[in-house]
């Protein structure tokens, strides 16, 4: 599946600095869909290159770090188990740092 | 308004302010789910109410807003801008800075905030630990070794504030210092034990026996809100840890208290507005009125 990933608030850092990512991800064995969970595994082994306890803390994204799926809150739908489908767009920002 | 998005994805929900768009946030004080030209009206909106019920300004006030390039001061001297066009608060507002020299940090936060004086046409001042001082952090870091930073920097840094603020003329200082901020500081306080400042934190105007007065706007407004706004309002701001900071205590109660927003979002609000914070504001922080206060809001009966 064809994602289009951002990283911004300073955890583009973990990512060589790249803030932009075209990506294509391979569905979970045996399923037909590719959950946000799911997502974030593959970003982990992936793309984080350094510290991924800043991006991550057990399956989901580090407290403090705000996740947008085609500009909406993913609180909206339902976090973790939010579908994600072909040309998403996924943001990741982090909150965590001076004001 | 979103008609050249992506069509909805079933289950859509609208916002449940206009009922008409789709939602784009769900706001953590209030758990509601909000579209953006709504959340735009209500943030904005809130904090104007709480500069008129806290009469942070009066017309022809010179405030200078603390300036660092990060999200909280370019969103506040975004909104503080907007509101004193829109309801005539008349006021004459600048940016001010401080440079505490810490290489590779604040030289390109600075830049940013050359970028909103132009962005927001709102005058900027720069004063620098360096030129005020004789020394830059990265030069104080370099004789002190890495523990407790934050601590001088954090003095040095309220006095540049009030030299800057001096040479500016201005009335009063307002800084971005929001609620996570706040309650941040509240559980710091209590953890390390330190009466003095438990009982002074949560003022929304402090240093008003002093040269010039502060004051937080954003003392309500949670984190999260503030970091959306930007994002969806393209604003420009400059985010990366200083350095120094991972270094600091700050850190565990910052951990904890994203830990608790996760749970109970609103959490956040209750620690800066809990009884218990209150009631040793009053008390002015003397350590058997702690103890009386403490002991009173836990056997008060669970509502």
């Amino acid at each position: 599946m064809h994602l289009t990933l951002e990283f911004g608030g300073g955890l583009e850092l973990l990512c060589e600095s790249v803030k932009i990512h075209n990506v294509n991800v391979d569905l979970p064995k045996g399923a037909d869909k590719l959950s946000m969970r799911d997502l974030l595994a593959w970003v982990r082994t992936n793309l984080i290159k350094e510290r991924p306890e800043m991006f991550m803390k057990g399956e989901s994204v580090r407290p403090g770090v705000l996740v947008l799926v085609n500009d909406c809150d993913w609180e909206l739908s339902g976090q973790l188990d939010t579908t994600l489908e072909e040309k998403d767009l996924v943001v990741f920002i982090s909150t965590l740092h001076g004001g | 308004m979103e008609a050249d998005s992506k069509p909805k994805k079933s289950g859509a929900r609208l916002c449940c302010v206009c009922n008409q768009n789709r939602a784009a946030l769900k706001r953590p004080k209030t758990l509601e789910q909000i579209c953006r030209e709504c959340f735009y009206a209500v943030f904005e909106e809130e904090i104007h109410q709480v500069i008129l019920e806290n009469q942070l300004f009066k017309p022809g006030d010179r405030i200078a807003i603390g300036a660092s390039g990060g999200k909280d001061s370019t969103v506040l001297a975004y909104v503080l801008s907007e509101l004193n066009r829109r309801h005539n608060y008349g006021l004459d507002l600048f940016l001010l800075s401080v440079d505490e020299g810490i290489t590779g940090y604040r030289d390109d936060s600075l830049e940013t905030v050359k970028r909103n004086e132009l962005q927001y046409g709102l005058p900027l001042k720069i004063v620098s630990y360096k030129d005020l001082y004789g020394w830059t952090m990265d030069e104080i870091v370099k004789m002190i070794g890495l523990k407790n930073n934050c601590t001088f920097c954090g003095v040095f840094r309220r006095q540049a504030l009030d030299r800057g603020a001096a040479l500016l003329k201005v009335d009063k200082v307002a800084t971005g210092h929001n609620a996570d901020d706040i309650a941040e500081t509240v559980l710091l306080n209590i953890l390390r034990g330190d009466i003095a400042r438990l009982s002074r934190c949560t003022s929304i105007i402090t240093g008003e026996d002093g040269p010039i007065p502060r004051c937080k706007p954003f003392k309500y407004t949670y984190e999260k809100e503030i970091v959306m706004y930007a994002y969806f309002k393209k604003l420009d701001y400059f985010s990366t840890e200083c350095i120094y900071s991972p270094n600091a205590y700050r850190g565990f109660a910052r951990e904890f208290i994203k830990d608790l927003e996760r749970i109970r979002p609103r959490a956040i609000l209750d620690i800066i507005k809990s009884e218990m914070v209150q009631s040793l504001c009053l008390a002015g922080g003397a350590e058997s009125r702690f103890t009386k206060a403490w002991h009173w809001s836990y056997s008060r009966p669970k509502q």
